[in-house]
């Protein structure tokens, strides 16, 4: 009876726990612009189904993204045996399902216990790749710090989970020989089938029994702490990525968003429209661009949470490859982490951050004022850089889109503060007085006398 | 050959199937020009009703739009729309991918809607109408050819096999760069980085595209962008490698087999 009871418990707290984390995460990510997503559903199904569940651009790089499908796919599979264990905690039976689905259940624990021997290696693989090897896109600088701890954090997660699997099953298959009224039969499990009898084949009773218990528990605590240590790591990509590359772009890459208030500021300069159809409320032009979470779209800033911080964008950035400060992936890196601040203050209402000019007495998105913004986090000499080739589009296996915020800091920079590299101006005095980027003496036909 | 300008045309009472947008680069850029020269060969040649803007062109705002000066690009854009509207424009050709972009992805936007065709699309179709012949033989035949994908009809666009299509035409030998298509390196100038110095680094863009080109042992490299073509250029000039690679639009390339 003390079991169920102690599940119920630990399930009902860690449940409650990771519930309130997400919610925050929900939150922080509404801190960003509303964004109306539209598009044809089908296409958006479509890439759910290659790029999330079938891991397409995970395949432009093979050796990574086999083995990255391992755990991936061993992931998803022992959902199944998560089932058992959450129906089995809560009545107090053991494997419940194992008597009804006889063969089936041989069959799908087998494949769990192959799968799980194969993201073991992949695990392996990966903290020397991160570790030992020396890849270019994990030693970059942005990653100093929590970022690689994180990495290195799940990868030995990845390694206790196994260890629980193992234990139990292995375990299990013992002492189906010795009580097989109390374990029923699973059939040849196809790595405990051997494993356990040559682990703990001299064991007693007793200590089976523990081992066994050992293996459970060990198994669910680390699912259940790895749900609530989610929301804080770069690990989150395991939700997001199904949600952000449903509402991904569906423009072409080519197109920028329009900015309607400015367009219909310059149609009245031309005489195109009405001067009272857009008359502008207030009589005063707000912000353009971006300098802050607020002003991004939710998307960018989902985009942020979704980033697992492989670098493969980071590692196509021509600015980046040439020694430049832009990373696209420490971009949406500071989105997150600028997110996560804001986030943080507002949720302990941390008055001294309302802006007394909107007033109120709880700090809200509509008030914050924390004397902040992006640009303390990313640099000027970092968005002037981007070429916007976007090859880190290209990159992303998760359908990020790192040139979105850039070009709309870009555009606070230019249009909000008049700043920007001064090497634009003569180009921008040129479109706007002679209609080409360059300044030139001659008309613009004057080719056509040689032709 | 007689350029053919939209006004005048209009003023004879005759409507050009197609309007070929030159582009700032296409119009003022001495080593661009050899392009639009080449490629108005092209279309006299195919005998395509064309035409161009002339004075009446004004440059597209692609650089000023992607440095974040949207009130600059507005004014372009919107003037370009009302001179397109103005003749009733619905099919344009261009030999620059940005302008082409811009004027496909960007204008629907602010109420332009046009057919865009970069140049290499519509060449292509002209080879496959049986509208372009070319001579046997020909400088570049089972010559090393390495293409270069720009970003903006590459990447950003989708276009990677209707300029390989095109060097298939012209019987050439194509080495791949190892960065090619989806992949593809930007030259450098795109993003308005055209206008200014690189930011600090170890190297320039053009110069690390540059010798990815040159490690191909091609002996031309064929383009499709004006400023992909200066960079590469610079880049070559820099190595003092200029007697040894050629930079050559898939326009120029054409031409010279016609």
């Amino acid at each position: 009876m003390l079991q169920p009871l102690l599940f119920v418990v630990v399930v009902a707290v860690a449940g409650l726990m990771a519930f309130r984390s997400f919610r925050r995460i929900y939150q922080n990510i509404h801190l960003g612009k509303p964004e109306v997503i539209t598009g044809d559903v089908a296409i958006r199904r479509k890439n759910v189904l290659l790029v999330a569940f079938g891991q397409k651009k995970m395949f432009k790089q093979w050796l990574p993204a086999v083995l990255h499908l391992c755990i991936y796919v061993a992931f998803v599979i022992t959902q199944i045996e998560l089932v058992e264990i959450f129906i089995d905690g809560f009545t107090g039976n053991h494997r419940i399902f194992a008597p009804y689905l006889g063969g089936f259940y041989t069959f799908v624990i087998s494949f769990i216990e192959v799968l799980s021997v194969l993201a073991f290696v992949a695990t392996i693989t990966f903290l020397a790749r991160r570790n030992l090897l020396k890849i270019p896109r994990f030693t970059k600088s942005e990653l100093d710090g929590w970022p690689r701890l994180d990495a290195n954090l799940i990868l030995f997660g990845e390694i206790i989970l196994i260890t629980g699997i193992f234990c139990m099953n292995g375990a299990d298959v013992v002492l189906q020989k010795i009580r097989p009224d109390h374990y029923p039969d699973t059939g040849f499990l196809a790595i405990s089938g051997w494993l356990g009898p040559v682990l703990f084949g001299g064991l007693s009773e007793g200590t089976l029994v523990a081992v066994e218990r050992f293996g459970w528990w060990l198994h669910l605590l680390t699912v259940l702490a790895f749900l609530n240590y989610l929301p804080y790591s770069k690990h989150l990509h395991i939700m997001l990525a199904f949600p952000n590359v449903y509402f991904s772009r569906l423009k072409p890459r080519g197109e920028m968003d329009n900015m309607p208030v400015i367009m219909n500021e310059v149609k009245s300069m031309m005489g195109l429209v009405e001067e009272s159809e857009n008359a502008t409320e207030g009589g005063e032009m707000s912000e353009f661009g971006a300098k802050d979470v607020f002003d991004l779209s939710w998307k960018t800033v989902m985009d942020a949470y979704t980033c697992t911080e492989c670098g493969r964008c980071t590692e196509a950035c021509p600015a980046n490859i040439t020694g430049k400060k832009l990373s696209p992936r420490k971009i949406m890196m500071d989105i997150r982490d600028r997110a996560e601040e804001i986030g943080q203050h507002i949720e302990v209402n941390h008055t001294p951050f309302i802006n007394p000019e909107k007033g109120g007495d709880v700090l809200t998105v509509e008030n914050y004022a924390d004397g902040k913004s992006l640009f303390d986090y990313i640099s000027r000499e970092e968005i002037h850089a981007c070429t916007t080739c976007n090859a880190c589009v290209e990159a992303c296996p998760v359908m990020i889109n790192p040139v979105v915020p850039i070009l709309e800091l870009r555009r606070y920079e230019i249009l909000t503060e008049a700043a920007g590299p001064q090497e634009w101006v003569p180009m921008f005095t040129s479109v706007e007085n002679s209609g080409a980027v360059w300044q030139m003496p001659v008309a613009r036909d004057a080719w056509t006398q040689e032709a | 050959m007689q350029i053919p300008v939209l006004a005048e045309l209009v003023s004879e009472g005759k409507s050009p199937e197609i309007l070929f947008w030159v582009g700032c680069a296409g119009s003022f850029d001495n080593r661009a020009q050899k392009v639009t020269r080449a490629f108005c060969k092209i279309l006299h040649e195919a005998g395509i009703s064309y035409a161009i803007l002339g004075n009446e062109e004004n440059c597209t705002g692609d650089a000023a739009r992607r440095a974040g000066n949207e009130f600059v690009f507005q004014m372009a854009a919107l003037q370009n729309i009302q001179v397109l509207e103005g003749y009733g424009i619905q099919k344009i050709v261009t030999a620059c991918p940005h302008c082409f972009n811009t004027l496909k992805n960007d204008y629907p936007a602010l109420g332009g809607n046009y057919e865009v065709l970069h140049h290499t699309q519509l060449i292509q179709q002209l080879f496959l109408q049986g509208r372009l012949k070319l001579k046997e033989g020909g400088p570049f035949k089972g010559k090393r050819i390495t293409y270069h994908d720009s970003c903006y009809l590459g990447r950003v666009n989708g276009v990677y096999e209707i300029p390989r299509a095109i060097l298939a035409e012209l019987d050439a030998d194509l080495v791949e760069m190892k960065r090619s298509k989806s992949n593809g390196l930007c030259c450098g100038a795109g993003g308005a980085q055209m206008f200014k110095e690189d930011e600090p680094g170890d190297k320039r863009i053009n110069m690390e595209r540059t010798e990815e080109a040159l490690s191909t042992h091609a002996h031309v490299i064929a383009a499709n962008c004006p400023f992909c073509i200066t960079m590469l250029q610079d880049g070559i000039k820099s190595k003092e490698k200029q007697d040894d690679i050629l930079v050559k639009d898939l326009a120029e390339l054409v031409a010279e087999r016609l």
